[in-house]
């Protein structure tokens, strides 16, 4: 059977700045990430034949091509599910260059959610279940949603509040250490992470990713035209979506076991292809939309047994240094959110060794998409 | 068309003031209907030797894959699975009444049956209006309808089920 382990690699990554609000529109920074991707590359805009991005991204493939002046484009692909779909249009455009339907993918996602409307606050556009069973309720917000599961995953395992600070204060150390950054001269400390305001109680300010307007694309390719690039090759090792059986969305609360998300569902897809397992990784860029998708993700892809998560982020273990540093860059909780795409490109980063927070010889990256919601994942390799 | 939506678009002030109503689909409309004659009911599978309960409501049973469903009565006695407390930035009819309480129930008699509401001091009262100090994990409460029951169906008139703590 064939397989996509490591048929392709990313060979090219561009991003625009990242604040809270940035002048241009989202065309224009989706243009700009794109073509800084290509130039990173060497690789010229005409010979993009491949293009991917989220069901969520406002400007589509007919305006990017056009744009940036790309050739005749072969294939083109959105993933829905917001940020659960990050990972997935690398899949993507990994699968159709790997089978022959494009030979130079781009993915990206240019997003101003900073200056822009939070999508919650629209009424008129609600998904069926949440529209009928859980906003009127006052379910209204995805702080709202996965804390429902965070308070029950404290309840069910003994996590508490501390260990969701670990997980904020290794994004905003990192983010310290990260010029691009947005908290990059923002230290975090416990104590104004115990003091600060609630969201949705469990989840308070600090639980919770920024509102950032940016853009970041990454270009594709197989790997035998990688080797010519000019920039090292990262590989994909291996890519998987989960959608998991009975599964409802971000208000996962109708199965048996509302804990066991989407990301168990995709680790098992992932590590069946892959070469190595969790303990050979070296470091994990995890979606980190609210801190508790950290323990929950670390347990759905297996670096620590069901209901360990909250426990596996003590001692520093997710830092520098520590037994597994993620989010590197900062993470959404720190550095930028824009849907999880600038974890795909700190992975690059670190397997290229050009990571603001480098993981000494880093050769193996797991990257995650959207815990909570039908997500994806990819493994990248040096 | 002038149904309740376009309506209250064109009334943005008479609307901040409104808790959502539920949209209703085709396949939640019994719930609603049974919601209303002050029964909580779920949907289960009709087909000989299967009769899973569902929800949310939906076409075909995941289970043996018949669409035929009946609407099977519960006793309206579950426990609190999970809660929040959402603070502002809110829905401004939401950010009135914030910090206010969102649960999950469980139903006793089906505890995979889950169903997100609010834990209310007596039926029609506000989402504030219990003490947070009085809610935990596991406690046992008890479905309530209130015909327009002020907080949660606002001027609509729709019924919600609301939940009562049981005295213990
Ligand atoms: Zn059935």
């Amino acid at each position: 059977m064939a397989t996509l382990k490591d048929a392709t690699a990313i060979v090219g990554t561009g991003q625009t700045p990242f604040a809270r609000q940035l002048p241009e529109s989202e065309k224009t920074l989706a243009c700009r990430a794109v073509l800084a991707a290509l130039d990173d590359a060497g690789i010229a805009p005409s010979e993009v034949d491949g293009l991917a991005s989220y069901t969520m991204e406002e400007t589509d493939e007919v305006e990017v091509a056009k744009s940036i002046g790309a050739g005749d484009i072969t294939f083109f692909s959105k993933v829905g599910y917001g940020g659960g779909g990050s990972c997935a249009t690398v899949a993507h455009l990994a699968a159709a260059i790997a089978t022959g339907q494009a030979s130079v993918g781009v993915a990206w996602r240019s997003r101003k959610r900073g200056s822009g409307p939070r999508p919650w606050k629209n009424t008129t556009a609600q998904l069926p279940t949440p529209a009928q069973w859980t906003r009127p309720f006052g379910l209204l917000r995805p702080a709202d949603e996965i804390g429902m599961l965070a308070r029950r995953y404290m309840h069910q395992y003994g996590a508490t509040r501390d260990h969701f600070f670990n997980v904020a204060l290794a994004c905003r150390n990192r983010a310290n250490q990260n010029p691009a950054a947005i908290m990059y001269e923002r230290p975090l400390t416990r104590d104004m992470y115990m003091n600060s305001r609630w969201i949705s109680d469990p989840l308070c300010l600090f639980d919770n990713c920024l509102e950032t307007d940016g853009a970041l694309a990454c270009v594709i390719v197989s790997a035998e035209r990688a080797r010519d690039c000019r920039r090292r090759p990262v590989y994909v090792h291996s890519a998987a979506q989960g959608l998991p059986a009975q599964h409802h969305g971000m208000v996962n609360y109708w199965n048996d076991d509302p804990l066991t998300g989407p990301a168990w569902t995709a680790a098992r897809q992932l590590w069946k292809q892959a070469d190595f397992g969790p303990d050979d990784v070296d470091v994990a860029q995890i979606y980190d939309a609210f801190t508790p998708l950290i323990p929950l993700s670390l347990e759905g892809y297996g670096f620590c047994g069901r209901g360990e998560g909250a426990a596996f982020t003590e001692g520093g273990a997710l830092e520098s240094g520590g037994r597994l540093p993620i989010n590197t860059g900062g993470g959404g909780l720190s550095e930028a959110y824009v849907h999880g795409f600038n974890l795909i490109t700190e992975g690059v980063k670190q397997l290229r060794g050009t990571s603001t927070a480098q993981v000494p010889d880093a050769a193996t990256c797991l990257v995650t998409a959207g815990e909570g919601v039908p997500t994806s994942a990819l493994l990248l390799r040096s | 068309m002038r149904d309740s939506h376009t309506e209250s678009d064109h009334h943005p002030d008479r609307d901040r003031d409104r808790l959502l109503v539920p949209v209703v689909d085709d396949d939640g409309a019994p719930f609603w209907e049974y919601a209303a004659q002050g029964e909580l009911r779920v949907q289960a599978c009709a087909a000989t030797g299967c009769g899973e309960l569902r929800f949310p409501p939906r076409p075909c049973c995941p289970h043996c894959q018949s669409f035929e469903s009946e609407w099977q009565r519960m006793s309206g006695k579950g426990r609190i699975w999970s809660y929040v407390m959402p603070h502002p930035p809110l829905l401004p009819a939401y950010a009135a009444q914030a910090p206010y309480n969102a649960v999950v129930v469980e139903l006793a008699d089906a505890p995979h049956i889950r169903l997100v509401g609010n834990v209310v001091a007596e039926p029609g009262a506000a989402l504030d209006s219990v003490d947070p100090a009085r809610l935990r994990i596991g406690a046992k409460v008890q479905a309530a309808f209130t015909k327009g029951a002020g907080a949660s169906a606002g001027a609509s008139g729709v019924t919600v089920p609301q939940w009562l703590l049981e005295r213990s």
